[in-house]
């Protein structure tokens, strides 16, 4: 998958441009690389010469030698930040929410989020059940309560601090019967974003495999920032958490609960 | 009711806590009429097992009667005597299904589970009154516990069978009994256990019962050396043996077949390696200290099987991962898939294969819990197994 070029991707140089840094910096004949050879030496020798006076020696040259590390280190985090990144980002066969930047060009900084569960049911059944979304608060903690308007809108009260709810609207823009439900939040949503549950067949009887994907757009601005609480700080761990959570109410008709006792619920 | 509760390191207390009830459609509530102290308990009583918070009650060896069953049980009445395994596990999932119940996907709660993914890679199962990591559910060293998929973990038995018999079908004899069957003994083969705490003792009755010609015990308490004795072991004390060249002497030059390590993160000892890992641990540059471990990898014969039962919560450094490679070695381990194997030993049990009762040394009401962690860890040479009985106050008459 090519996600192209764009300003958002310069993070997954500094990786690279490290350890390009590093690994020029670290060839013969560079300080670095003469600084460490002396250590190495040091270390290696050291059982033979042990009580020869090196001994402040050595722990100066190491000291020296992490702060010489350090300070490279932190060049070559300033240089990569500073440059532009002209890489295509090859993401290959995984999913785009395993891409280390998760953003994509112009699309006012979505995150990408997702998870894939294995659930030992039949894709159709599993299907059915999410397709009813007034079913989905059942194992959705965050959500409150969700109201079917027609065919493709349905709308979302979810759970924020306090007594406030966040409502919103959302809308199916792609529908394949027990493949996927894809869908989209209105315009006027407090918190925009859109999802997509692909369902398929696991191999040799292991039940579907149950991937959600999510990419949310993290609201601007003072009140935006209230609402991204409401809907959940992290959608990462919700999205794997609910996903998890629907897992757990397929296979076993409940949902684990270390809780000693029902009022003892979180 | 009354529970022993976690307070802090070293600091564990019978307290009164309320008592608890159905929860999920497949819970039942045990009232509980025996529970033992584990090896792996002390681990928690150490602190060296993180997420473990304070308020939290420990036990994952325990059996009683069913006093409450959830609307959906269907396996359990009220009544019925059990045993229940210390893996929660839910019977449906992927690996449930394969009989790996202590890999269960769906008994850990989800949020609780994000921190043994974080920290192993996927989440751990749930176990009974074992830190956060595993789900952090009451344990039961208690007066009640709720048992959760209680249609899956709980095999009932008969009255004829007291406690003493069938107690340890929670957690340690299974657990002896899959370190064995992890070392794939052959006829003629060799086996070395490293530990003859529970596990280990239950080890060498087990790999007898599988056929190994030979169990070779390790240890430095005399008693418990004594104990594996009478199962037929063949011993060394490590604080006056050199491990290895006796191993090596007492297998004919070629090495142990099968290696277990029933010690785990704890080893004793004043060996070099264990003594670094002292201070790596207490600079926090390790979590474990493998001293057995090593030893165990560095004596198994070439193409030779490591079995790992002792339990291991981290990191560990100087792991000699170049013994294990070029001498070819295979190494198993894991929590007990207890559910597994529990109808098999029941009949061996009923059947006097196996000998449990031997290991008891403390019987204990449940108010003296602190003082039975307090023996099962500093005298470790007369106190090889400790159970508490809720109910033994009353028939005492104190």
């Amino acid at each position: 998958m090519h996600l192209g070029r764009h300003r958002g991707h310069r993070r997954d140089t500094w990786g690279a441009n490290l350890g390009a840094n590093l690994g020029v910096n670290w060839g013969e004949g560079s300080t670095v690389g003469t600084w460490g050879r002396q250590i190495r030496d040091h270390l290696a020798g050291g059982r033979h010469h042990r009580n020869d006076g090196h001994g402040h020696g050595n722990a100066v040259l190491v000291i020296a030698f992490c702060a010489l590390a350090a300070g490279v280190a932190a060049f070559a985090i300033t240089r990569g930040s500073s440059m532009r990144n002209n890489r295509r980002i090859d993401a290959g066969d995984a999913p785009r929410h395993t891409v280390r930047r998760r953003r994509l060009p112009g699309r006012h900084n979505a995150v990408h989020v997702g998870r894939t569960v294995t659930i030992n049911r039949p894709r159709k059944y599993l299907f059915s059940f999410w397709r009813d979304f007034s079913r989905l608060p059942q194992f959705m903690e965050n959500v409150q309560s969700i109201t079917v308007i027609d065919d493709k809108r349905s709308r979302w009260v979810v759970k924020g601090p306090g007594e406030m709810d966040v409502t919103f609207e959302t809308e199916i823009t792609e529908e394949v019967p027990g493949e996927v439900i894809a869908w989209r939040s209105s315009d006027d949503a407090d918190v925009k974003h859109s999802g997509r549950i692909l369902f398929r067949d696991a191999p040799d009887g292991r039940g579907t495999e149950v991937e959600a994907a999510i990419t949310y757009v993290p609201p601007g601005g003072r009140l935006g920032q209230l609402l991204a609480k409401l809907a959940g700080r992290e959608p990462e761990i919700q999205t794997r958490r609910e996903l998890k959570r629907f897992k757990q109410l397929m296979e076993t008709g409940e949902i684990a609960d270390a809780a000693p006792r029902p009022a003892a619920r979180a | 009711m009354r529970a022993l509760v976690w307070h802090g390191k070293n600091d564990v207390r019978v307290d009164t806590v309320e008592d608890p009830a159905i929860v999920n459609p497949r819970d039942v509530i045990i009232k509980v009429t025996s529970t033992a102290i584990c090896g792996s308990d002390l681990h928690l009583y150490h602190g060296v097992i993180p997420t473990l918070r304070a308020g939290d009650i420990l036990g994952h060896e325990f059996m009683g009667e069913v006093v409450e069953t959830g609307a959906k049980q269907k396996k359990l009445r009220k009544g019925d005597r059990v045993v229940v395994p210390f893996v929660i596990a839910c019977g449906e999932c992927f690996f449930c299904r394969k009989l790996q119940y202590s890999a269960c996907d769906n008994s850990n709660p989800v949020d609780k589970a994000d921190m043994s993914e974080m920290l192993f890679g996927h989440q751990m199962s749930g176990i009974f009154g074992y830190s956060h990591l595993t789900g952090g559910y009451a344990g039961g060293q208690a007066e009640y516990v709720r048992v959760p998929f209680a249609d899956v973990g709980p095999i009932a038995v008969p009255d004829d069978l007291e406690d003493d018999k069938v107690l340890f079908l929670s957690d340690i004899l299974p657990t002896g009994w899959m370190a064995a069957e992890n070392c794939e003994i052959e006829e003629g083969d060799t086996v070395a256990v490293w530990g003859c705490g529970p596990i280990g003792l239950f080890a060498v009755q087990s790999a007898f019962l599988m056929g190994a010609h030979k169990v070779i015990a390790i240890d430095h308490y005399p008693h418990r050396l004594e104990l594996a004795r009478k199962f037929g072991a063949e011993i060394i004390n490590f604080k006056d043996v050199d491990v290895h060249a006796a191993l090596v002497e007492m297998t004919g030059g070629i090495g142990p077949d099968a290696v277990i390590d029933a010690v785990g993160m704890e080893s004793h000892g004043m060996a070099p390696d264990n003594i670094l890992d002292w201070a790596e641990q207490t600079v926090m540059l390790e979590t474990d200290r493998p001293h057995a471990l090593r030893q165990a990898i560095h004596a198994c014969r070439k193409g030779g099987r490591v079995s790992i039962p002792g339990v291991y919560g981290g990191f560990v450094n100087h792991f000699p991962i170049g013994a294990v490679m070029e001498k070819g070695l295979t190494i198993r381990t894991g929590q007990t898939h207890v559910q597994k194997y529990l109808p098999r030993l029941l009949d061996m049990i009923r059947e006097g294969r196996i000998d449990t009762t031997f290991l008891i040394s403390h019987r204990l009401p449940l108010e003296e819990a602190r003082e039975g962690y307090r023996l099962f860890d500093e005298e470790q040479n007369e106190t090889t197994k400790v159970v508490l009985k809720p109910g033994m106050e009353a028939a005492n008459g104190r």
